[in-house]
């Protein structure tokens, strides 16, 4: 039972940083309806921007996700503006094809210069416990995730209250009345996808202390986002939250029984069961 | 008219000469290019015709892959009949995945999830699966005998796969022909307009789909008999439905030689990356990959083919 109780605590912790790599999907998504295929890989440059830091500089790995927001907040806005922007036109699914080309890119980038061995950074505090009862708790999980949901709660902040937040929201829920207001949907856009791109580069620093990583680790994370925000409700802010946190709890609920290599398999079957029986998501209004 | 046959009759005698002409390097590259646009012109019928964007393709190649090499490993039976079997079990799963995804009105975005999914869901059972070899993948042992379609040398392979997009583009092309290539058109153009007129779209879907699955499976066989090598992590990888998917997207969809100009434009590019950047870093070569296939989408948005006819008609001034 312990193993069981063990298994959801640790799966919901590392659900914090998956419900943050989600929101960013979530928005990317939900206002340029781009499907990012490059996720992952943007996550995967937050690491090793993060590693890089640590070991040229000793910077800590949560003292460098405000490096990586920056870093990928400008990788993000780049794309947007410099490449996506410039296709608006043509068939949707050419925009797919962009982001996969992208995706070649970065994951190759990253295998040039910091090669094909699994990393990650190892703190002074990265194998700290603390014990309630049976149930280990370890610290930088615990860390990892009170931050990730702080950096989630600063976003939500942000799009209810500013403006800036506000011209996001209205391309998102109806472009051609945002252009009639005179919103610069071409700036919002890059915003967007900076902000996006910013989140799930803060998720990536934000994991390095416990979880190992490669350059192609890119395409596991890649695939979980879209999972966790069909799951959770596609545009829905607390739909991907909630997508997030059930969906560490199944892979590591499923690893304990099932076999470990077989985890994944439990999150694509919750997956397919709420596309059939709620098509929006779980807090999805529409679809 | 004259002009057109004429034109025909030297790309059909242009293919069937070619291989002999080239080094072993070179027919293997043009049976990959057959054989890609292969699958892309199999993708075609349900990503470019029906609109319905598929990036599990994996899935099904793979069930064609392995249920005629299992079939051929334990029972001795023929590929050329054991690719019927996978085509077979290839549709029932593609109508299964269609029945979800169609009945409950999945469109876009959620559509191409289902697809992931499945694929990846296919992918971990097969890793698990001991008659599939798991991890260390399925060797096929090789016995030149062509009813085991298994072929000496390459010219062989050469002409199997020239015959497979053959017959495939030929498929398209009645399928365009067709009712049904109508009623898909307006399905991708206006689904909800198209119900509204009394399409059956949920039925045509599916058709497509059992069509595209059943194609792909068919060309699963001819790549485990050309690589007598399968392992999931390759062949039922997520990249490799992506592989299948950009060819067709590269030369233009829902137009019979898009799918063919889009593998051909990709091979150069991919053989060009490798050639020149192989005693680069290690991934140099995919990055570059990565580049051309961005560069080719920002100066060719709408595709190859379409791109191409548009230059044509311009220079001729003709409207056809």
């Amino acid at each position: 039972m312990a193993l069981y109780i063990q298994a959801v605590v640790n799966g919901f912790l590392l659900g914090g940083v998956y419900s943050l790599m989600a929101l960013g999907l979530s928005l990317i998504f939900g206002v340029m309806r781009v499907i990012n295929f490059a996720h992952g890989d943007m996550m995967v440059w937050g690491m090793y921007l993060s590693l890089w830091l640590f070991l040229s500089l000793g910077v800590d790995p949560y003292l460098s996700i405000l490096a990586s927001a920056i870093v990928l907040f400008l990788v993000g806005a780049a794309v947007q503006r410099g490449l996506l922007n410039r296709i608006l036109e043509a068939p949707h699914e050419m925009q797919i094809l962009l982001m996969l080309g992208l995706a070649m890119v970065m994951e190759n980038g990253a295998l040039m210069l910091f090669g094909p061995d699994p990393q990650r950074i190892n703190t002074s505090y990265g194998l700290a416990t603390a014990w309630v009862g049976p149930i280990v708790f370890d610290l930088p999980r615990v860390v990892t995730f009170a931050m990730a949901f702080v950096v989630a709660f600063l976003l939500y902040i942000f799009l209810r209250r500013t403006d800036m937040g506000r011209m996001i929201r209205a391309a998102s829920d109806n472009q051609v009345g945002a252009l009639l207001v005179g919103t610069d949907i071409l700036k919002v856009f890059a915003l967007a996808f900076g902000i996006g791109a910013a989140c799930v580069g803060v998720a990536g620093s934000l994991m390095t202390p416990f979880f190992p990583f490669t350059p192609s680790s890119g395409l596991f994370f890649t695939v979980t986002s879209f999972n966790i925000v069909v799951i959770g409700g596609m545009g829905s802010l607390l739909g991907a939250v909630v997508g997030g946190l059930l969906v560490g709890v199944s892979e590591s609920v499923g690893a304990v029984v099932l076999v470990p290599s077989l985890k994944e398999i439990v999150t694509f079957i919750l997956m397919v069961v709420i596309l059939i029986f709620r098509p929006q998501g779980l807090l999805g209004g529409r679809r | 008219m004259i002009g057109r046959v004429l034109l025909g009759a030297g790309v059909v005698s242009l293919l069937l000469a070619l291989p002999y002409w080239v080094s072993s390097v070179w027919q293997n590259l043009l049976i990959t290019t057959f054989y890609y646009a292969y699958l892309a012109q199999a993708w075609n019928i349900l990503g470019g015709y029906a609109g319905q964007l598929s990036l599990g393709h994996a899935a099904f190649f793979s069930i064609g892959a392995y249920t005629s090499a299992v079939l051929a490993i334990q029972l001795g039976v023929s590929p050329w009949l054991g690719m019927f079997v996978g085509a077979l079990l290839a549709v029932l799963l593609s109508l299964g995945i269609g029945y979800l995804g169609f009945r409950f009105g999945l469109r876009g975005f959620y559509f191409v999830l289902l697809t992931v999914a499945s694929a990846e869901i296919c992918r971990l059972i097969a890793l698990h699966l001991p008659i599939l070899g798991g991890y260390t993948g399925l060797f096929i042992n090789f016995t030149p005998n062509p009813w085991q379609f298994q072929f000496q040398g390459k010219i062989p392979y050469y002409f199997v796969s020239l015959g497979f997009l053959g017959a495939a583009s030929l498929v398209v092309w009645l399928i365009q022909r067709s009712k049904l290539g109508v009623y898909l058109v307006a399905i991708r153009d206006d689904e909800d307009a198209s119900e509204a007129l009394g399409v059956n779209t949920f039925r045509y879907k599916m058709l497509a789909y059992a069509a595209s699955a059943a194609l792909t499976a068919f060309g699963g066989t001819f790549y485990a008999y050309y690589q007598f090598y399968l392992q999931p992590n390759t062949v039922l990888n997520l990249n490799h439905s992506v592989d299948i998917m950009i060819r067709a997207i590269v030369g233009g969809t829902g137009t019979i030689l898009g799918p063919i100009l889009g593998s051909f434009l990709l091979e150069v590019l991919g053989e060009f990356s490798r050639t020149v950047f192989a005693g680069g870093a290690a991934g140099l070569n995919v990055l570059i990959y990565g580049v051309l296939l961005i560069v080719v989408v920002l100066f060719l948005p709408r595709g190859v083919y379409p791109t191409l006819i548009a230059l044509v008609r311009r220079v001729t001034g003709r409207q056809a």
